[in-house]
């Protein structure tokens, strides 16, 4: 890379920063506890709209793993979960009525909050319906791995987008606060990803999975990305580029292995398909607040309508995280 | 008493002195060395928690950077300290805040006893292991290094380089032979007092002091002068990665700990509480112990670092995207491809099916679909037929159906009429079997009986496109097993080749071609490429059919290749 294009990403960056700065204006403080962060906190950064039913999972999910803190942006809720969110003592909150497609999908919430209480943490960005997995993530607790990133000069962990779906009908089992979701939407597609190399951000582009096997089938280019870069050692000087798909610097980016080996990795299990996804793509298709004119939720409404079942004969269905490693989604890569 | 330990500690002091009792309880002498780098209440915070052992000591703090003098200086200290102020002290253990006891104390005492001349360290030549990571081996002897690796790595780098080009040694101290090893020892009185009592001692130092990496070298090299019995092992049990920094210990390999055999391991992730309780607290005895298996740990650090270095063949996935050359198999098995089989044979899929078990697809890469085996829509790994998304990345689609399918020989068709790009993907790859009938796309077209005219534009396109995917099956970088016959070449003896393409995918097979298949009819073939060649389009890829052959036998009645059975 020549020192003009890194000029141009030092600049690309400063940009996203700045823009980060003018968007802290959108957020409104609801409960700041950011003072009850320690030096050594695990950190979970996170923007959710009318996610209620799904936050006391989240919640309990993220501090088994050992998350010391979450900073939440709740974009506007109408289902009372700004109330609850106010009420954990582990949770600061702000609200924000302000345009999520204009603050970049979120994105620069994110960076701002990244910014101000992120530095010198492990910071995790995730949405509600993402679940973080990670090699021993059954016996050992996120600290672990963390450390051990640390002890092998590692800034940046990748973790794969995979979505989960139910067997039969999306909306065949209601899903009650509180309960695993992953009892519902237990099944995932096992081996076809699409990966290609980003050459301006380094970073891999991976597309595939149930929605682009269903909703993308003759327009394979729309489909979602799925790589994801949710768990790094943040400084203030980093920002997210595109959702958490890329960062700047680009050295973040480079989470994967060129010489054969497997670096480490893990995986975001993703529990968008549960009996709520009907209601919130509809939303979506008169809100237009997502990325590309919602183009997604489109291909959802039409795709849905049609065949609303995303299991097919060859879905795996969960067991752990070494099902998973052995299928060649994550890896322990030398973490023994 | 006759067992002392050092203890080097920097960091989870709150595990060191858990430690340190878990010592003194036994009755070893402890002396703890504390890096300068712990901020002085932390360090008197420690020792105030170990005042209420007499039998624990502290020694002089230096500041110790990895790879620096340092380490070696508090070595240096914590044992002049215990050997002046504990006289019953036989054998020196040198360890660190996060090695732990796997075996009771009385066990390695026990076991010191029966051995009280042998000093156990690892060390060896420098000529002879390829441990060093950096490729700096017998060059950290002999160079200079006076910047820090850890904070001023081009500094470094470029001092190295400049010293190689000047080509600058230094002088060995007169009688040491350089050797390496684990800085974990346990070292005999008498040895550790020859080395620090030595006149020469003042030398050594100014000469390690200067190394590279001295805590690996310093008393490696020192104990080869002085000792009688040297054991050349580490008994502390600690795995290195492939940057050569220590494999950490989690709760979860507890079982593996309890089988290693060995009497300390390092290092322990200091929040593993439950191994600190197991083997602290609940020390096993002879009566609880299982058999030991060291084996198996090493296997398991093995294959981490294989992981990391060499991966998984033919796997692409978010941390594992290797760079062209480098894939270390660029698919997960061994796969073949055919290319004008089915277009000669009746059949030809279920057929080869048959005789080999193996899964045979149609043509994967067709325009309209991906023809999976059984009429399939999705495959394994849920892998859609879609055209469309197959070539957005045909070599994903191929790296996928072989790695989801691995451990089953699959078999697919090929034609000019499909994907060209996937060609060179499959020439370069040693794990393709590609068998080419050039020029059989023409049966089909002879077959078909559409409009002449279009049959020409047809023709001529395909052979064409053809032509380019022989082109790079017979460049010198593919590293495919690649056959190609011309179709009348083919049909000559078609069961010889045949047989050579089923015997390498299923060479045990008992199952010899009970029937060849049935080829398509091709009375008429040779006028039919006449007319081609009066129209103007000349086909060259299926080799000499005469305008009007003699007949031939009909395929069923075709003789056998001659087979020589055992």
């Amino acid at each position: 890379m020549g020192a003009w294009q890194s000029y141009r990403l030092r600049l690309q960056r400063k940009r996203w920063l700045i823009r980060a700065f003018r968007k802290r204006r959108d957020l409104r403080a609801v409960a700041n506890r950011t003072d009850r962060i320690t030096a050594s906190d695990l950190l979970v950064f996170c923007t959710a709209r009318n996610e209620g039913v799904r936050l006391p999972w989240f919640l309990k999910y993220y501090r088994d793993m050992g998350v010391g803190h979450f900073l939440i942006v709740d974009n506007d809720s109408t289902d009372g979960s700004r109330a609850y969110l106010a009420q954990q003592q582990d949770v600061s909150l702000w609200t924000t009525g302000a345009s999520y497609r204009r603050s970049r999908f979120g994105m620069d919430w994110m960076n701002w909050l990244l910014r101000c209480y992120g530095h010198g943490h492990w910071t995790l960005t995730v949405d509600p319906d993402e679940l973080f997995l990670y090699p021993f993530c059954d016996t050992r607790p996120l600290r672990a791995l963390t450390d051990w990133l640390d002890a092998s000069s590692i800034k940046s962990f990748p973790a794969m987008l995979l979505d989960m779906y139910p067997k039969g009908r999306i909306d065949a089992q209601p899903y009650a606060p509180g309960q695993n979701p992953l009892e519902i939407a237990s099944w995932f597609d096992a081996g076809n990803y699409r990966i290609s190399r980003n050459p301006r951000f380094g970073n891999l582009w991976i597309q595939g999975g149930p929605r682009a096997r269903l909703f993308f089938p003759d327009s394979p280019d729309r489909a979602p990305a799925l790589n994801k870069i949710p768990l790094v050692k943040w400084h203030r000087s980093y920002a997210y580029v595109s959702s958490t798909h890329m960062l700047l610097p680009r050295g973040l980016n480079l989470v994967y292995d060129e010489w054969g080996g497997e670096k480490a990795s893990g995986l975001l299990l993703h529990t968008k398909f549960l009996d709520t996804f009907g209601a919130k793509a509809e939303e979506e298709l008169t809100r237009h607040q997502h990325y590309a004119g919602s183009s997604e939720y489109l291909a959802y409404a039409a795709g849905l309508q049609d065949n609303p079942d995303l299991w097919c004969r060859w879905s795996e269905k969960y067991i752990n995280w070494r099902q998973l490693e052995i299928l060649g989604l994550m890896s322990k890569g030398n973490w023994a | 008493m006759s067992l002392g330990i050092l203890m080097l500690v920097h960091t989870a002091l709150d595990r060191a002195e858990q430690v340190a009792r878990h010592w003194a309880r036994a009755g070893c002498p402890v002396v703890i060395h504390v890096d300068s780098n712990v901020a002085q209440a932390t360090h008197d915070a420690f020792v105030t928690a170990l005042s209420d052992l007499p039998q624990v000591l502290f020694s002089r703090r230096h500041r110790c950077e990895w790879g620096t003098w340092g380490l070696v200086a508090a070595s240096q200290d914590a044992a002049d300290l215990m050997l002046a102020q504990f006289a019953g002290v036989r054998h020196v253990y040198l360890t660190s805040g996060s090695c732990l006891p796997l075996r009771p104390v009385a066990e390695l005492i026990a076991y010191l006893e029966a051995r009280p001349e042998t000093d156990f360290i690892e060390s060896a030549t420098t000529a002879d292991v390829p441990w060093t990571v950096g490729g700096l081996d017998h060059e950290r002897f002999t160079l200079f290094f006076p910047f820090s690796w850890r904070r001023h790595r081009a500094l470094f780098d470029r001092f190295v380089r400049l010293q190689r080009r000047l080509r600058l040694r230094r002088p060995m101290p007169p009688g040491v032979i350089p050797h390496m090893g684990s800085q974990w020892w346990c070292l005999t009185r008498k040895t550790l007092q020859a080395i620090l009592h030595d006149p020469a001692r003042a030398r050594h130092d100014r000469y390690f002091r200067r190394v590279w990496i001295p805590d690996e070298s310093y008393f490696q090299s020192l104990t080869r002068l002085y000792a009688t019995q040297v054991e050349s092992r580490s008994l502390t049990l600690s795995k290195f990665d492939f940057q050569g920094k220590p494999h950490i210990f989690y709760d979860d390999h507890l079982q593996l700990l309890r089988r290693s055999d060995c009497f300390v391991a390092r290092k322990i992730w200091p929040h593993a509480d439950r191994l600190y309780r197991a083997f602290l607290d609940h020390p096993e005895t002879a009566a609880t112990r299982q058999d030991p298996n060291p084996g198996k740990i090493d296997r398991l650090f093995a294959k981490a670092v294989s992981r990391r270095t060499r991966g998984r063949a033919g796997l692409y996935m978010q941390s594992r995207f290797p760079c062209h050359g480098w894939e270390n198999g660029v698919t997960a098995g061994k796969y073949s491809v055919f290319q004008g089989f089915a277009e000669l044979f009746r059949d030809f899929a279920p057929w080869l099916a048959q005789v080999t078990g193996t899964q045979v697809h149609g043509h994967l890469y067709a325009p309209e679909r991906a023809e999976f085996a059984d009429g399939q829509t999705v495959l394994n790994g849920a892998l859609p037929d879609s055209a469309a998304a197959r070539d957005a990345n045909p070599r994903a689609f191929l790296t996928n159906l072989i790695w989801n399918t691995r451990g089953s020989w699959q078999c697919f068709q090929y034609g000019p009429r499909d994907t060209p790009d996937i060609v060179w993907h499959l020439a370069r790859d040693p794990n393709a079997q590609i068998s080419v009938i050039s020029g059989a796309w023409a049966v089909p077209l002879f077959t078909s009986g559409a409009p002449f005219a279009d049959l020409r534009a047809e023709a001529a396109r395909l052979q064409r496109a053809e032509h380019r995917v022989l082109d790079q099956l017979r460049s010198p970088e593919a590293k495919a097993r690649i056959r190609i016959w011309t179709m009348a070449e083919f049909i000559e003896t078609p069961m010889e080749p045949l047989q050579l393409i089923l015997d390498e995918i299923a060479p045990a097979a008992a199952r010899r071609p009970a029937a060849p298949p049935e080829m398509a009819d091709l009375a008429g073939f040779g006028q039919f490429l006449q007319t081609l060649k009066n129209q103007g389009m000349h086909p060259y890829l299926m080799g000499d059919f005469p305008v009007d052959p003699q007949p031939r036998p009909a395929a069923g009645q075709t003789r056998r290749p001659y087979l020589v059975k055992k």
